[in-house]
């Protein structure tokens, strides 16, 4: 049973992972493909370490992909914003269609 | 020994018992020293205000949060996905000016990673003594300041300062 939904978890996860990257190519600027690669390579790779875990149970592996999983999700949304503060301080601008730009106009005010 | 260094104490130990899993005798004997070491060493840097750690409603909260912050995981990746596929890619994306009640540095930090991980938001900058965050927004439904907080932060914000503040 365990396999099972093993296996589920893991195809799920490969599935997200396959439309994060999707998005990398399909999306305009680089904020808007930080946030398809972010979201989905975070829960996508998260799934597939949780598949691994129903596999291997409470075990050095399946305790390990539990951990991974605990980091990921604390490390990978700071280099995401990392990434996006750096690219906008050093003057990356939006897509031409985007709605507004706070940030830009706040920074520039000082 | 402080009450900061004992919570970093416990808290590596328990790292390094995962990480070393199945537990035995020499890895703990090793755990123990690393551990004691890396907490007398950084135990002010890392708990700065160690009685929180003692009170059992935060826990629970922050068992409340996790299912929370799951759901609205899934939520945030079928959004996306659903954005990605569609032949028009229908994105309305901008950054725009949130307003937080949260102050403590824990609280914030977790703020804008779930901000980040939840449908279409990712925290782009943030300006902690005013509680002010700037956030890419992929679907922009609202620029004004007030109804922005409203949509993307409420969500959280209750939960989280019942957690850490």
């Amino acid at each position: 049973m365990n396999e099972l939904f093993g296996y589920i978890f893991i195809v799920v996860g490969i599935s997200f992972d396959f439309f994060g990257c999707l998005g990398l190519v399909r999306l305009p600027d680089v904020y808007n493909r930080l946030q398809a690669s972010t979201k989905c390579v975070t829960l996508g790779t998260s799934s597939i370490l949780f598949g691994l875990f129903l596999f291997k149970g409470f075990s050095a592996a399946g305790i390990k992909a539990l951990l991974c999983i605990v980091f990921l999700l604390l490390t990978a949304p700071v280099s995401a914003h990392a990434l996006a503060r750096g690219a906008h301080k050093s003057g990356v601008r939006l897509w031409e269609n985007s709605v507004c730009d706070k940030y830009l106009e706040d920074t520039e005010n000082e | 020994m402080k009450k900061s260094q004992i919570i970093l104490f416990i808290l590596s130990l328990l790292i390094w018992t995962f990480l070393t899993w199945p537990p035995d005798i020499q890895h703990i004997i090793v755990g123990i020293l690393v551990a004691g070491l890396v907490s007398y060493l950084t135990g002010d840097l890392f708990v700065k205000r160690p009685h929180h750690f003692l009170s059992p409603a935060r826990y629970l909260w922050f068992l409340y949060y996790i299912p929370v912050f799951i759901w609205e995981c899934l939520k945030a990746n079928i959004d996306v996905a659903r954005r990605v596929v569609h032949p028009d890619l229908p994105i309305n994306p901008g950054i725009v000016k949130v307003k937080t009640n949260l102050k403590s540095d824990t609280a914030l930090t977790f703020l804008a990673n779930s901000i980040t991980l939840t449908p279409g938001t990712m925290s782009v900058d943030i300006i902690p003594e005013e509680g002010i965050l700037y956030i890419h927004w992929i679907d922009v439904k609202d620029k004004d300041i007030q109804k922005a907080s409203e949509i993307i932060v409420r969500r959280f914000e209750k939960i989280l300062s019942k957690i850490f503040e």
